[in-house]
């Protein structure tokens, strides 16, 4: 309802959404200024076999917007209004799942998230939905990984076209804290390098890490809270309670660039994120002070999706 | 004699097409069925596809449903047809549309003729079948089933019980005891005609229309009828999950298919393009391979469904979070826990560690930080030392060290002076071995020389929290492993219970004990005590200590580190 009222604040800038089949997995993002990280993100899901790209710019001044239009298998709407005030874009995004992602597998991702899941190498996105839809399963859970390079953040620059991955190539494994939230029925994880190096003494305002990105959406779901919830409630269970694993995915996240800085900054300053950016305060202060390192003797570095799935932060389930 | 395929289409028609044109080239006839409830286009598309093949035939369809005689009926269609169209046709062979064959035809065929008469269709009694779905095993045969599984489940579920309730049974035909088995067989012309053109035909057909799952019953259980020849397995490799589902084959599965050496597999995700160009390509190599063999393919399944149903223990993650008493193992190995052994001897870390190889951290559950081994920040899996990030979620951050330092044994220290708030999952986990020295607290206390006032408070609040322990590690819904020892006893033969401590850990088998860790020197240690009772507290959990000289001279206080054995 909320996101219906809001649809007005998005200008259609290039609605190529008649292209989309059936049976396509489509990926909805919203982002700002983010032209540099744009070609491989979308090279990246692409490959997955993404078929359609929806995205909403709020207001980028860098090309974003020009550049999107430009794409063949992308529709794009424009805003500048309150990225705070549309709960983080999520009453944008909404908007667009329900109109367009209606029985299709969407898939939620900001642009610095990577989507891995098992065997992602050899199977393509369609492989899992499938498999999902053969097993009645409706959502798809994950754990964002914080991605970081080794040394401090300017010390490497990211290229356009880069795999980001390929300079934040190392995250926490094995230090992350769960609840369960029994109102919605979604777990809470919180913990990694945020939590370890920015927040250590604030444990509960770290941010929340579990997200529901893949959902085989209806008209009547909504995202919450980011992605780290859904209604119904039913969509947050992507767990299993009596010991057994689910399939599970990780978003790597790629915030860690050199590219922070700039981005902390700006976010600080438009005060747009949660909390009054509490996040990015804590980013910006740190930031401001030293260029942190937050890399540590116990620091894994990123193989593959198997070594993740060996480390217990992601499983396989029964999928095989 | 050849072997003729019926299959069986619903989905995927392309690469139904696909694998039937394949069976055609190679001389073998195909019969077609496809579900009636495929639009006619894509019908009409399948047809044309495989047009150019005269072998390739389409039968009557039938609208198919899960679960139901529909299923039977459109199999019943199909090898009629194959029967009386290809005379030249010894063995059916019945696939659907998403089998693939694996090694060439020519190698099937030649197996078949080694083996004439004989039938492979697994055929189990109901007794020995332990996969069936929903726990209906032989009332698959004795009750009725009007109403579909898939879309009204409760209702399914309403009459099952309603006829459980009132014991309303059917009655099964003289002469068949009902069997089960896999639904992808391979029977010779003689029997399957002996089953299609029996003279009970009629009263089999309405018996087992009321079956639920007749696909995985009716030629299963009426081959026993018609033959003697039955080779109780399926030629088609087809695992099924713990749900009841199909498990599916993709392109990383290729060399697993090619080393199972079954002939046929089951089934295959339609977009795997690599599975689909290497088994039907013509130049798939013929090796004279020996007997089906799907023992890898087996255990990688078995070992899914494990994964799914029982989980990695100790593990909580973003799809794994047990409820209380569901984890299967709260921690993933064991670990020890070690209370007033830091408090009497001076190196007891150090000497674990040599004796047995473990690791053993200092006070994980200190108030100001974890202390952990060789004074680490961070730990295994980039766990820092932060107290607040401890205290947030305490078991938490005990499982995440178990877990990330599988393959060590891990000791830490613990005591009354510590955050308490583990204690309470330390006495519930299994794998938690304890062992505690009470009243070893008060080591520390004689030896600060504070204050002693203060030492007084000290004390009593230890004492407190201690006994507090204790009742609820004695407590007899207690799960970690506890040994107590009152720190006199303890003091007065330490031997016994170090040796017991290495034991238990085992690291490296059979140590005998060679050194003992340095104790404390103690000398004046039961007159602190009687000071304490002198101030009005009373310090119990530490045992009887005698005071004065005369005892002190007795008690070993100053044991020699190298005993002499």
């Amino acid at each position: 309802m909320r996101a219906w009222r809001k649809r007005r604040q998005l200008t259609s800038v290039q609605n190529r959404t008649a292209q989309i089949a059936g049976n396509d997995t489509l990926l909805f993002s919203t982002l700002r200024n983010e032209r540099i990280r744009l070609p491989y993100f979308l090279e990246y899901y692409r490959a997955l076999g993404i078929n359609h790209f929806l995205i909403v710019d709020n207001g980028s001044d860098d090309g974003t917007g020009e550049y999107l239009a430009k794409q063949p298998d992308v529709s794009l709407w424009y805003t500048t209004r309150s990225y705070r005030k549309s709960r983080f874009g999520l009453d944008w995004m909404n908007h667009l799942l329900a109109r367009y992602g209606h029985r299709h597998w969407t898939l939620t991702v900001d642009v610095d998230e990577f989507f891995v899941y098992p065997f992602c190498e050899t199977r393509p996105i369609a492989a899992l939905t499938d498999w999902l839809d053969a097993s009645a399963v409706r959502s798809f859970g994950t754990m964002m990984l914080d991605m970081y390079p080794k040394g401090p953040l300017s010390q490497h620059s990211y290229e356009e076209g880069q795999n980001p991955i390929d300079i934040a190539n190392w995250f926490d494994s094995g230090n992350y804290t769960i609840s369960k939230n029994s109102a919605l029925g979604n777990l809470w994880i919180q913990g990694g390098p945020r939590s370890r190096f920015f927040l250590p003494d604030q444990p509960k305002k770290a941010p929340a890490l579990n997200k529901t990105p893949l959902v085989k959406w209806n008209r009547h779901y909504a995202y919450i809270s980011s992605t780290h919830m859904l209604l119904p409630r039913g969509l947050n269970k992507v767990y299993d309670e009596d010991g057994g694993e689910k399939t599970s995915g990780v978003l790597l996240h790629a915030k860690f660039l050199n590219t922070l800085g700039q981005k902390a900054q700006e976010e600080v300053k438009r005060r747009e994120h949660f909390a009054n950016g509490a996040e990015y305060q804590a980013y910006h202060d740190k930031l401001r002070e030293t260029d942190p390192d937050l890399w540590c003797n116990w620091s894994e570095k990123y193989i593959n999706w198997r070594q993740l799935e060996i480390l217990g932060l992601m499983s396989k389930g029964n999928w095989a | 004699m050849t072997v003729g395929f019926v299959m069986m289409c619903h989905d995927a028609l392309d690469r139904a097409a696909q694998v039937a044109i394949h069976w055609a080239k190679a001389g073998c006839p195909v019969v077609i069925h496809v579900d009636k409830r495929v639009e006619s286009a894509r019908y009409d598309g399948l047809v044309r596809d495989v047009s150019p093949y005269p072998a390739v035939q389409f039968c009557k369809r039938h609208a198919c449903e899960w679960g139901t005689w529909s299923l039977v009926e459109a199999s019943q269609t199909g090898a009629e047809m194959m029967l009386r169209r290809f005379p030249q046709v010894g063995h059916v062979y019945l696939a659907s549309g998403s089998c693939l064959p694996l090694r060439p035809i020519a190698e099937l065929s030649a197996y078949l003729a080694a083996r004439p008469g004989i039938n492979f269709i697994e055929s189990v009694t109901t007794q020995d079948v332990p996969w069936t779905v929903g726990g209906l095993d032989h009332e698959r045969f004795t009750l009725r089933f009007p109403f579909s599984w898939k879309r009204h489940r409760r209702l399914f579920d309403a009459y099952v019980n309603l006829q459980r309730h009132v014991k309303l049974k059917r009655r099964i035909p003289a002469g068949i005891s009902p069997h089960m088995g896999s639904q992808w067989w391979c029977l010779t012309r003689q029997t399957l005609g002996a089953i299609l053109e029996s003279p009970r035909r009629d009263e089999f057909d309405a018996y087992f229309k009321r079956v639920w799952i007749p696909d995985e019953s009716y030629y299963q259980t009426l081959v026993r009828l018609y033959s003697d020849q039955v080779e109780s397995r399926s030629l088609t490799l087809s695992k099924f999950d713990y749900q009841g589902k199909p498990h599916i084959f993709y392109d990383d599965h290729l060399q697993l298919l090619r080393r199972s050496d079954c002939f046929m597999a089951r089934k295959i995700w339609p977009g795997a393009a690599r599975l689909y160009g290497t088994f039907l390509s013509d130049t798939l190599a013929s090796e004279n391979r020996a007997e089906p063999n799907p023992g890898k393919i087996d255990r990688v399944f078995a070992k899914a469904i494990e994964r799914r149903t029982r989980g990695r223990a100790g593990l909580y993650m973003a799809s794994r979070f047990p409820k209380n008493g569901w984890e299967n193992g709260k921690t993933c190995a064991p670990y020890s826990v070690f209370q007033g052994f830091g408090d009497l001897f001076q190196d007891f870390g150090p000497w674990l560690h040599k004796a047995t190889g473990a690791r053993v951290h200092g006070h994980l559950f200190a108030s100001e930080r974890a202390h952990f081994a060789d004074n680490y920040k961070i730990y295994a899996g980039a766990l820092p030392d932060t107290a607040a990030l401890r205290d947030y979620n305490p078991r938490a951050f005990l499982t995440n060290l178990v877990w990330n330092t599988r393959g060590e044994r891990q000791c830490f220290l613990f005591g009354p002076r510590d955050k308490q708030k583990i204690a309470e999952f330390l006495i519930d986990d299994p794998n938690a071995s304890i062992s505690v020295i009470t009243g070893a607290w008060a080591v520390p206390l004689f030896r600060s020389r504070r204050d002693f006032s203060d030492l007084r408070r000290a004390a009593a609040r230890l004492q407190q929290v201690e006994a507090q322990q204790l009742a609820r590690l004695r407590h007899i819904h207690t799960k970690a492993r506890v040994r107590i020892w009152s720190m006199a006893d303890f003091v007065d033969a330490p031997v016994e219970p170090l040796q017991s401590i290495i034991d238990e850990i085992g690291a490296r088998a059979n140590r005998r004990l060679s050194t003992a860790p340095q104790m404390h020197d103690l000398t004046g240690f039961g007159q602190f005590l009687q000071n304490l009772k002198n101030q009005g507290m009373q310090p119990y959990l530490m045992g009887d200590f005698p005071t004065g000289d005369v005892s002190e001279t007795q008690t070993p206080v100053r044991r020699k580190p190298y005993l002499v054995r």
